[in-house]
């Protein structure tokens, strides 16, 4: 199919999703300034309420539309693979190296890291309190067989909560192991419910309301979790504003404002930069 | 993930369940409000019909807040099991079935109550002679209160959590597949939901059809 139309005939056209073979992520709309892109990004960004602070910022400096889609790692990393989103801000190292070793992305560089929290109720049936790391503490609550929330959903965290596993030489499985299958607020809630421990990022441990649970491992050199914006190698993409947000995010100004995200509402920083600058 | 059948297994066995109760309740209630005086019945109408378009995670968000541990029910625990997820589908379909059946009733003959006490039937015989009266519309109140609360995913993702190997119905593994981007997974998970409402509409369809060609002849 041809797609040398006028522009309302595109705009019509774009709503028949890939109707031109290739899917023009920024063609449903009258462009604004530099026209739109699609940033595909992990729940628990979103779920921070980062992003809420970044985006409009970066949409004034820069003149980029920017509608943000928050999945998991893997839907993201699938997205992009797809062309249907211009830049990505992920959290699943392997995954994306994955990505970048099969072509489809242009570049990939650090951004933030935060870092990940084991959870569980105040009175821990497994006493994985002081375990010095996270692999220690799953192991803990496996030989309890303490009641474990796992996302199950593919996400950054839960690929990081099965390489817990696997260093601790543990399959988990079993009633205990209760899998959600959801994002991590909706898991903190259900392991909240449950008496269940769960691993967390530890943003959205402190973002989410009404939890019946406390912190009890963190520090580990086993529960880093960095962030990386991947700018996507594809027909279609607005590779001008993706380049421009990957500049802008790993600026001097926004790193600053990475650091200070969230001090004033949990009294410590949420995310630490990581961009070279 | 489990096994497709045994998600389905579960989708089938909560929403068939709560369906029954939710004819138990929504039929005799809907009789009620039918044959009801005229000025109660304005007022409790609009609360029946505003119950058929609460949306259903709304009533999800109500029934996991009556469940959850802090809630006034918590001691049942309840919330992420089964049963929970059955409470709110009741309460999704029970407005619909309710309504319908109203509607069902009154299309009648409006003479038709006052012939039948006339010819001496007492409540119960009264009752029982207009639900036969009306069964083809009855039969379709239990149809879309199925339909309703099977094809849900508010409540059973609120309420039920999802858990894989508990309480995961087709719906939410649709929507926890699309949320992997595991689009081919989701549509084969769509396309069994499908042929699963169709299955139950068909067999119920058929006896309505046949009920209806029995009032014809």
């Amino acid at each position: 199919m041809r797609c040398a139309a006028p522009a309302a005939l595109m705009a019509l056209m774009a709503l028949a999703v890939g109707a031109c073979g290739d899917d023009d992520a920024g063609g449903s709309e009258a462009p604004a300034g530099k026209g739109r892109m699609i940033l595909a990004t992990t729940t628990s960004t979103q779920d921070s309420g980062l992003l809420d602070e970044l985006v409009p910022r970066f949409q004034d400096q820069s003149g980029c539309s920017v509608k943000t889609v928050a999945v998991g790692s893997g839907e993201a990393l699938e997205l992009g693979e797809k062309g249907d989103a211009d830049v990505l801000l992920v959290h699943s190292p392997e995954a994306e190296q994955e990505f970048m070793d099969g072509g489809h992305g242009v570049s990939r560089d650090a951004v933030m890291h935060n870092d990940f929290i084991v959870v569980g109720p105040a009175e821990d049936p497994a006493n994985i309190k002081g375990a010095g790391s996270a692999a220690e503490a799953f192991t803990r609550i496996a030989k309890r067989e303490a009641p474990f929330a796992s996302r199950a959903d593919e996400s950054g965290t839960h690929t990081k909560e099965l390489s817990i596993w696997e260093a601790a030489g543990i399959e988990p499985a079993g009633s205990w192991y209760i899998e959600t299958g959801q994002g991590m607020g909706e898991t903190l809630t259900i392991a909240g419910q449950k008496r269940a421990y769960t691993l967390s990022d530890r943003g959205t441990f402190l973002a989410t309301d009404n939890l019946d649970l406390d912190l009890l491992v963190d520090g580990g050199s086993d529960l880093l979790n960095p962030y990386h914006v991947i700018v996507v190698e594809g027909e279609g993409v607005n590779r001008e504003c993706a380049q421009a947000f990957a500049d802008w995010i790993t600026s001097p100004e926004t790193q600053e404002e990475i650091g200070r995200f969230g001090t004033a509402e949990y009294g410590e920083p949420l995310f630490f930069p990581d961009a070279k600058g | 993930m489990d096994a497709v059948h045994e998600v389905l297994g579960r989708s089938a066995l909560v929403s068939l369940t709560a369906t029954a109760i939710a004819v138990a309740i929504g039929v005799p209630a809907g009789t009620w409000l039918a044959l009801a005086h005229r000025r109660g019945r304005g007022a409790l109408a609009t609360v029946v019909n505003t119950g058929m378009a609460v949306p259903t995670v709304v009533v999800g968000l109500v029934v996991a807040l009556l469940l959850w541990r802090s809630g006034p029910l918590g001691e049942l625990e309840l919330i992420y099991t089964l049963r929970g997820m059955i409470i709110a589908q009741v309460l999704i379909a029970a407005p619909l079935i309710t309504g319908i059946t109203m509607a069902g009733l009154q299309a009648l003959p409006p003479e038709l109550p006052d012939q039948l006490r006339a010819l001496g039937a007492n409540r119960v015989q009264l009752v029982v002679r207009l639900w036969i009266e009306a069964r083809v519309p009855l039969l379709a109140a239990a149809m879309a209160g199925f339909g309703h609360a099977v094809s849900e995913v508010g409540s059973a993702t609120i309420v039920g959590g999802n858990i894989h190997g508990q309480t995961q119905v087709m719906t939410t593994s649709i929507v926890e597949n699309v949320g992997k981007g595991d689009f081919d997974e989701a549509l084969v998970y769509a396309g069994i939901l499908l042929a699963l409402a169709f299955t139950i509409n068909a067999v119920l369809t058929s006896v309505q059809q046949r009920a209806a060609a029995w009032a014809q002849s």
